[in-house]
C-alpha cells in the first residue's frame, strides 16, 4: 500500500477492524496451508507432501487447460458486450448490466443443475432437437459442458470490468483519434483497445482464478468422468479419506501457478491508466 | 429572429468579411442549417462563409448554439437540415476521419496512454508516413508550440497550459486546412489565458490557415479574430471585424453581450434625430420610419460628463467605483427604469446631480430586439447539445 507510512492516525484506528479480519481470515488461513503442506500428519517436517504432487500433474494440466479455455471464450463474448453496452444511453446501459447481473442473484449450484437438465441425453435441447429431427447428441458429461458450465457462470466476471473501463473512458479521446484521421477500426485498435485493457486483465483476473479451482461444475456437468484439481482438493477434505496435508500441497502449489499466470499477464499491462482493479 | 433578417445579417456580414481577410473564397460553408436536441432548436437556419485564411470566431452564450456549429463543420454532429460546404464541395456524408480539417478539443482530450510525441505523431502514423518524415514533423510541431524537449513526457504529468500546447501541436501536425478550436483556452487561469491568446493568434498568421474559434469569452474574441460571429438561441446576431461589432452592434443583444452598454428606449423622429432620457439629441442614424420605436445604445465610456446649463440629461450618481483608468458610476436618471453606466476619469461624489452628454457618432439606434438580452439568460438553462 502506497503512503501506508504517513496515514493519519485516525485513519489508521478505522482500519484497525480490516487489519484483523485480514490476519483472521487470510494471513492465518494462509499460514496454515503451508504448515500443513511442509508436515506430515503427525507434525513432523517433510517434503512428501509436495513430491506427491507429481501424480497430478496431468489434473493441474487440463484445470489449466480448461480454465484458460473458458477465459478465452469469456473474453471473445465479453468484450464485445460490454462495448454494446457502454454504447447505449443512461437508462438502458443501468438496465443491460443488471440484465447481466441478475443469473448471478440465483444460486450457484442451482443454475448448473439447470444447465443438467439441458444438457441431459434426454434433457431439453435434445428434446427439441428430436422434434427437427437432429441428434441425440452426448452433450453433458464432456469437457464442452464444463467448459460452457464455466462460461456461463463466469462471464458476467469478465463483464463488468470491461465495461467499466469502457463506460468510463472520455467520448472527446475516440473523437479526437477520429478528427486526426483514424476510422473505426484504427480508433479501436490504438485508443479503445489500449485505454480498456486494464478492465481486460482484471477481467481474465476474475474468471481465470475461479475456472482454474473449480470443483462442482465439473463434477456436475462433466459427470465425475474428469477431475479437475479443485476436485482432488476437495476430495482430500472431504471425501472418505482426508488428508490434510496433501491436500494443502495441492492448494499451495495451485496458489503459486495462478500467482505465476498473473504475473505474467500484469506483464502485459504495463500502461498506467485506471480503469479496472488489477489484481 | 426571423429567416428574413437572418439572412439580411448574413449578407452585410459577408460583404464586411471579405474586405479584412487574405483570400475572400470561403473555404467552409453552412447552408440552411438546422439542428434540434429533444425537440429543443439548437440551431435555426443557419447561413455562414468563412473565408479562406481567416480566424473567424463564433462567440455567444452557453447554449447559443456555438459548439454544435463546429461539430457540425468537424462532422461529429449530422445536422437535420442544411448543407455543409469545404472548397464549394457538399462533405454532410463525409466522416469526420476523411474531412481536412482538425480539432482542439475542449479540455484537450490527449490520449492518455501515450507519451508526447506519440500523441503529436498519432494523425501522421495514420497515414503511414515515414519514420523520418514524422520525428521531423513532430520536432516542427513541438518548436511551434514552445515545448522542445517534450517528446518522452507522460502527457497525464503535463500542466494545463502544456497539455493544451500538445493538443494545438497534434491537430497542426496532419497540415490541415482549418483548425477548428472549441473553447480552447477554457480551463486556463487569466494570465496563461492572455499569453496563449497572443501566441494562437501568431501560429495562425504563420501558418495561413483558417482557424475556428468557439468562445464565450468576448474579450477573448475582440483580441483574436478577423471576423466575430456572434450568436444566441441558433440563431447568428450579427457577422462583422470586432471593431464593427463593438461600435455598430445590430441589436440589443450583441451591444449588451459585446462589452457594457446602456440601451434604453428611443424615438426616432427622422433621420439624425432621436429623442430619449427625455433629450432630443443630434445622431448620425438614418433609414428608420418616422417616430420608430428604437433602442438607443451607449457605451458607458461614450457619456461624458459636462456642466449641467451644457448638459443634454442628468441624474443622480448612485455609486462610483475606481476601476483603475477610469471611475465606473452608476446613475439614475429621472423616469428610466434601467440605470445608466459611466465611465469618467473625474469622480463624482454620490448624491450629486451631474450633467451628461453624448456625441451623435456615439449614439447607436438600433431596431427593437425582442429576445433576451445577454444579461437575462440564465446560463444554466441550456446546456450546449454536445456535452
Amino acid at each position: 500500500m502506497r503512503g501506508g507510512a504517513e496515514l493519519k492516525k485516525g485513519t489508521r484506528k478505522l482500519m484497525s477492524p480490516y487489519a484483523v479480519w485480514a490476519l483472521l481470515f487470510t494471513v492465518v488461513p494462509l499460514a496454515m496451508v503451508v504448515y500443513f503442506a511442509f508436515t506430515t500428519a503427525q507434525g513432523s517436517f517433510t517434503f512428501d507432501n509436495i513430491t506427491e504432487i507429481g501424480t497430478y500433474a496431468k489434473t493441474y494440466g487440463v484445470s489449466i487447460w480448461l480454465g484458460l479455455l473458458a477465459t478465452i471464450i469469456c473474453l471473445l463474448l465479453g468484450y464485445p458486450l460490454a462495448y454494446i453496452i457502454s454504447k447505449f444511453k443512461g437508462m438502458s446501459q443501468r438496465t443491460l448490466v443488471m440484465l447481466i447481473m441478475l443469473p448471478q442473484w440465483m444460486n450457484f449450484l442451482l443454475r448448473t443443475y439447470a444447465w443438467m437438465t439441458i444438457l441431459e441425453g434426454n434433457g431439453l435441447l435434445n428434446t427439441l432437437l428430436g422434434k427437427i429431427g437432429l441428434g441425440p447428441y452426448e452433450m453433458i458429461n464432456t469437457r464442452g459442458a464444463i467448459i460452457l458450465g464455466m462460461v456461463y457462470n463466469f462471464l458476467p466476471f469478465m463483464v463488468l470490468p470491461i465495461y467499466s473501463a469502457l463506460s468510463k473512458m472520455d467520448h472527446r479521446i475516440t473523437e479526437a483519434a477520429q478528427d486526426l484521421g483514424a476510422n473505426s477500426f484504427n480508433v479501436f485498435r490504438r485508443i479503445t483497445l489500449p485505454l480498456s485493457l486494464p478492465g481486460i486483465i482484471s477481467g481474465i483476473t476474475m474468471v481465470f482464478v475461479p475456472a482454474v479451482s473449480s470443483f462442482v461444475i465439473s463434477q456436475l456437468l462433466g459427470g465425475g468422468k474428469e477431475m479437475l484439481i479443485g476436485d482432488i482438493i476437495e476430495m482430500f477434505f472431504v471425501g472418505n479419506v482426508p488428508d490434510y496435508n496433501v491436500g494443502s500441497a495441492l492448494s499451495l502449489v495451485l496458489m503459486i501457478l495462478m500467482v505465476v499466470c498473473m504475473t505474467v499477464m500484469n506483464h502485459f499491462d504495463n500502461s498506467e491508466e485506471t480503469g479496472g482493479l488489477t489484481v | 429572429m426571423s429567416d428574413a433578417t437572418n439572412n439580411t445579417l448574413l449578407q452585410e456580414g459577408a460583404s464586411e468579411n471579405t474586405a479584412g481577410t487574405v483570400n475572400s473564397e470561403a473555404i467552409i460553408s453552412l447552408r440552411n442549417i438546422s439542428i434540434s436536441f429533444d425537440g429543443e432548436n439548437v440551431l435555426q437556419n443557419l447561413n455562414l462563409d468563412i473565408a479562406n485564411g481567416s480566424f473567424v470566431t463564433l462567440l455567444g452564450p452557453s447554449g447559443c448554439g456555438k459548439t454544435t456549429t463546429l461539430r457540425i463543420i468537424g462532422g461529429f454532429v449530422d445536422p437535420d437540415n442544411g448543407d455543409v460546404l469545404f472548397n464549394g464541395q457538399r462533405i454532410n456524408d463525409l466522416p469526420p476521419h476523411k474531412r481536412q480539417l482538425n480539432t482542439v478539443f475542449q479540455r484537450y482530450a490527449l490520449f492518455p496512454h501515450m507519451n508526447v510525441y506519440d500523441n503529436i505523431a498519432f494523425g501522421m502514423k495514420i497515414q503511414k508516413k515515414s519514420a523520418a518524415e514524422i520525428r521531423e514533423k513532430v520536432t516542427e510541431m513541438l518548436r511551434l508550440v514552445s515545448l522542445e524537449g517534450f517528446e518522452k513526457r507522460n502527457v497525464n504529468t503535463l500542466s494545463g497550459g502544456q497539455q493544451q500546447r500538445v493538443a494545438i501541436a497534434r491537430a497542426l501536425a496532419n497540415d490541415p486546412k482549418v483548425l477548428l478550436l472549441d473553447e480552447p483556452l477554457g480551463a486556463l487561469d487569466l494570465k496563461l489565458r492572455k499569453d496563449m491568446q497572443v501566441e494562437l493568434k501568431q501560429i495562425q498568421s504563420k501558418l495561413g490557415i483558417t482557424f475556428v474559434y468557439v468562445t464565450h469569452d468576448q474579450e477573448e474574441a475582440l483580441s483574436m479574430s478577423d471576423v466575430i460571429v456572434v450568436m444566441n438561441h441558433g440563431v447568428i446576431q450579427q457577422i462583422g471585424s470586432p471593431t464593427d461589432i463593438y461600435n455598430e452592434p445590430e441589436n440589443g443583444f450583441v451591444a449588451d453581450f459585446i462589452g457594457e452598454s446602456n440601451i434604453v428606449d428611443g424615438i426616432m423622429h427622422a433621420d439624425r434625430d432621436v429623442s430619449f432620457c427625455g433629450a432630443r439629441m443630434e445622431c448620425v442614424d438614418t433609414g428608420f420610419a418616422p417616430d420608430e420605436q428604437v433602442d438607443v445604445v451607449v457605451r458607458p465610456e461614450d457619456v461624458v460628463v459636462v456642466p449641467l446649463d451644457q448638459a443634454s440629461f442628468s441624474g443622480t450618481v448612485l455609486s462610483t467605483t475606481f476601476k483603475g483608468v477610469h471611475y465606473e458610476m452608476i446613475v439614475e436618471i429621472p423616469d428610466q427604469d434601467e440605470d445608466w453606466l459611466i465611465q469618467s476619469t473625474v469622480a463624482q461624489p454620490v448624491g450629486e446631480v451631474v450633467g451628461m452628454t453624448v456625441a451623435p457618432e456615439n449614439i447607436h439606434i438600433m431596431k427593437k430586439y425582442t429576445g433576451d438580452y445577454a444579461s437575462d439568460i440564465d446560463f444554466e438553462e441550456f446546456p450546449e447539445a454536445a456535452e
